[in-house]
């Protein structure tokens, strides 16, 4: 029997980093907010204090803070002829769970995306023809620019406290920080942050290679910071349990220190952990969403009648919640209609790890997971494509974000697994090692997309989502030029042995390579190519808004989370300023 | 030093939702201010060096000598056996990592392709004892009615490194897919955190220079390239705390 419980203007799904920051600003504007989230409440002092927060078994291989598979995965096959089978354990990427969702684990990488990427398509053809266009490609425009998002980005920045150096200040480039990014109102709330040992020498190399490198823009702080909300973040220690970690120091931009202790002071705001909303509720007609339905630990099945419903899940379960509430048409990759779960995309990885003769002291333990060095000459459309005959790029990096020895012991090549040699190696090379990586663009496919599985479902009996995807040419070339990038800095920094780090084979959901999975619920100008309008409102049921990678038509050599905060921002700021005065369709359909 | 009841609150959600039978108080709802209070932290599990949770005797001879193959002593430090890599093992398969309790366990469990990754139907607990079985078959029928740890060092090194090339030969066991398993238990057990019973006297540590659980190294910025020369700490302080505290 489900129960029904008294009516609230707005119900969030997923309390992480976009659901945190919707439920302020409209608990803020006066509305009843209700945040439903799956996993359970977590929070600083009582979940990753400093005395528990440095285990790497528990955290980085076990993967306690991440959502159990037990409780939902996805299936995957790499392509429609095989067979997907479930995620059992996580590897290729590693979603989050409970309040703060990966926004508690996650590195702090905080990008502004390049003007490129929202019209990639229209720019791509510009400059170099249809014809360049990769086979398949599923490539289309964002339907919204950088100059309407840029003062969204600055606000999440200055929401988080970023350390920065800025590139382009109104259009003005910038010594030491980034030639190639959009203009920028203003600079970075806070300094770069200092760098260790491997970035210093890598920032030398690329000057000497021609190359324009500047510092990472860091959610980890360089100094102390208050942001808006009032809430405060400490000097980063670093202390080298970043990614896969909560912070023990508060000195991560998270949900947990940035918005939190203000909203959970709203006393028109109520959080409800561990239910899992099944449903968003929709009347007869389709049209509009009365709410959402969830179960609660014991089984107990809720409805939360709401007039507002905004989807602020994880990228993949997004997607999914759409499926199995029947909002929108499901993506055929038969027939190429429909829109909900098209437009997946991942993004490409790879790099060189060196080997460095004589007496080094790399130290990799002392580390930030956002210090470092980054190069952007390689990305997007910042250099001419005509000769490398692909779309898109990479950013290249040296961002050493730790050195626990359980995951990270580099051995050179052709070194044995174990025994005397493999422990003489490992002890040889371990202070004597440092990486350059890239992280690479992905373009949409027809091929890859995210539908309901046939078979596998999760404990509550509904359909786990069935991933399809695997990397085509275009990527593939696209590696090849960003790694053999790395080799060369890793050789300019003075490494006598190099590792060639590419996966070359089919897309395989074994080891690590990124949580920047997107796709799926996009954004655009077309209800029959897109799930929701630029103001990320769904197409087909005008009273839900979505959050989220999900949104992203591509994926960029970038990470996400700048764009998903400056989206959230986007977003809300057109409920309460537009949607809310008038509640209907912002963009005729 | 173990919380409140309700400090390990997360570990029972995730299983809650598969089991369904949990009673409703698992579910919160949160308003008004933070919902913690101080020590409510919980820790990982201080293990007795003692004795064997999940291990027979023989099973346990058999890890600990294979441990030490994979990790032998010599002039660098300890081998996987001093190590404490059996202990570590023997917890962690008496735990939430031997059972899969964590991930996604329901069939079918067809045979899938390398890039689709686990599917094995049985958790590690159950492939441990099966295998170690299997192992202790071979070395009794074949091997003239011996113990994996009582052939030589070198008999020792020959069947693990066929079990790691999939041509061990031994009956009704998949060989490399264990050796995968049990290489990286090994040496998840001499890296982690001493607290999980393995890496005694920080021995993996030792061996590359990881100073542990500090949780502040700002200090070496100023000295780039330069040696760190702290002693390692875990979580738990070192051993040197506590034998001076005896």
């Amino acid at each position: 029997m489900t129960r029904r419980l008294p009516s609230t203007d707005v119900v969030v799904v997923g309390l992480g980093w976009t659901g945190s920051i919707m439920s302020l600003e409209l608990a803020r504007a006066g509305l009843n907010v209700v945040a439903i989230e799956r996993g359970p409440w977590r929070d600083t002092a009582a979940d990753f204090p400093p005395a528990t927060s440095a285990d790497e078994l528990r955290y980085a291989v076990r993967q306690d803070l991440f959502l159990r598979p037990a409780q939902e995965t996805l299936t995957f096959r790499n392509n429609i002829s095989q067979n997907a089978l479930p995620i059992r354990r996580w590897g290729s990427f590693l979603p989050g769970n409970g309040v703060g969702g990966a926004g508690v684990h996650w590195n702090g990488h905080t990008w502004r995306w390049h003007p490129w990427d929202f019209t990639h398509r229209s720019s791509t053809i510009e400059r170099y023809g249809a014809d360049f266009l990769p086979p398949d490609n599923m490539m289309q425009d964002w339907g919204i620019t950088y100059d309407e998002l840029e003062p969204f980005y600055d606000r999440f920045e200055y929401l988080c406290g970023i350390a920065g150096k800025a590139g382009n200040l109104r259009g003005v480039i910038q010594e030491g920080g980034n030639p190639f990014e959009g203009p920028r109102q203003r600079e970075y709330p806070t300094p770069p942050m200092r760098l260790t040992q491997a970035p210093t020498m890598f920032e030398k190399a690329a000057r000497e290679l021609g190359w324009h490198p500047f510092p990472n823009p860091s959610a980890n702080m360089s100094q102390a910071y208050t942001n808006s909300y009032g809430c405060r973040l400490a000097p980063c220690t670093y202390c080298g349990f970043c990614e896969r970690f909560g912070c023990g120091n508060y000195s991560k931009a998270s949900p947990q220190t940035c918005v939190l202790p203000a909203l959970v002071r709203q006393s028109n705001f109520e959080a409800r952990t561990e239910c899992q909303v099944t449903k968003v509720n929709l009347s007869a007609d389709g049209k509009r969403a009365t709410g959402v339905t969830y179960r609660d630990t014991s089984g107990r099945e809720w409805e939360q009648p709401a007039e507002m419903v905004l989807l602020c899940a994880y990228q993949l379960f997004n997607v999914r919640l759409l499926l199995l509430s029947g909002i929108g048409t499901p993506y055929d990759p038969r027939t190429g209609e429909g829109t909900v779960g098209r437009n997946y995309a991942y993004q490409i990885t790879g790099g060189a790890t060196g080997f460095f003769p004589g007496e080094r002291h790399f130290n990799p333990f002392v580390a930030s997971g956002s210090e470092g060095i980054v190069v952007d000459d390689f990305n997007d459309d910042n250099f001419d494509h005509t000769q490398v005959g692909f779309v898109g790029g990479s950013s290249v990096a040296c961002i050493p974000t730790n050195g626990r020895p359980i995951l990270n012991r580099p051995v050179p090549e052709g070194t044995l697994r174990w025994g005397s040699a493999w422990k003489r190696a490992t002890h040889e090379n371990y202070n004597r090692t440092a990486s350059v990586g890239i992280q690479g663009s992905v373009m949409p496919y027809r091929g890859a997309y995210l539908d309901l599985d046939p078979t596998y479902k999760d404990p509550l009996g509904l359909p786990l989502l069935r991933l399809t995807f695997d990397f085509q040419e275009n990527e593939r070339k696209l590696r090849r030029f960003g790694v053999d990038r790395c080799i060369e800095a890793v050789r300019a920094m003075g490494a006598d042995r190099v590792i060639r780090n590419e996966i070359t084979g089919p897309y395989d959901i074994v080891p690590y390579q990124s949580t920047h999975t997107t796709g799926g619920a996009i954004m655009g100008a077309d209800p029959k190519t897109s799930v929701v309008n630029k103001y990320c409102q769904s197409w087909d049921v005008p009273n839900v808004f979505m959050a989220g990678a999900s949104l992203f038509p591509m994926n960029a050599g970038f990470n996400p989370t700048g764009t998903v905060g400056a989206l959230a921002y986007w977003a809300v700021d057109a409920i309460r300023e537009r949607y809310l005065k008038a509640p209907g369709p912002l963009v005729p359909a | 030093m173990r919380g409140r009841s309700t400090s390990r609150r997360h570990l029972l959600a995730a299983t809650a939702l598969v089991a369904c039978s949990l009673p409703a108080a698992q579910a919160r709802t949160i308003r008004g201010a933070l919902p913690w209070s101080a020590g409510e932290a919980y820790p990982p599990p201080r293990l007795s060096a003692a004795g064997w949770l999940f291990f027979t005797e023989a099973e346990a001879a058999a890890v600990t000598a294979m441990a030490n193959r994979l990790i032998p002593p010599d002039e660098l430090g300890a081998g996987g056996a001093e190590a404490g890599c059996a202990t570590f093992i023997d917890r962690q398969l008496a735990g939430s990592f031997g059972t899969s309790d964590w991930l996604y366990m329901q069939g079918p469990f067809p045979a899938g392709t390398p890039q689709q990754g686990l599917q094995e139907e049985h958790p590690p607990n159950r492939r441990y004892r099966e295998a170690l079985a299997a192992i202790a078959a071979h070395c009794r029928e074949k091997m003239g009615g011996r113990l994996f740890h009582t052939l030589s060092s070198q008999e020792q090194d020959a069947l693990l490194t066929a079990m790691e090339a999939g041509t061990s030969g031994i009956a009704g066991l998949r060989d490399k897919s264990f050796f995968e398993l049990l290489l990286q238990n090994v040496m998840e057990g001499y890296f982690a955190d001493p607290a999980y019973g393995g890496n005694r006297e920080m021995v993996g540590w030792k061996l590359v220079g990881f100073p542990g659980a500090r949780y502040d190294f700002r200090e070496m910025l100023d000295r780039l390239d330069q040696p760190y020369t702290d002693p390692p700490v875990g979580l738990f302080g070192r051993p040197a705390w506590t034998r001076a505290a005896q």
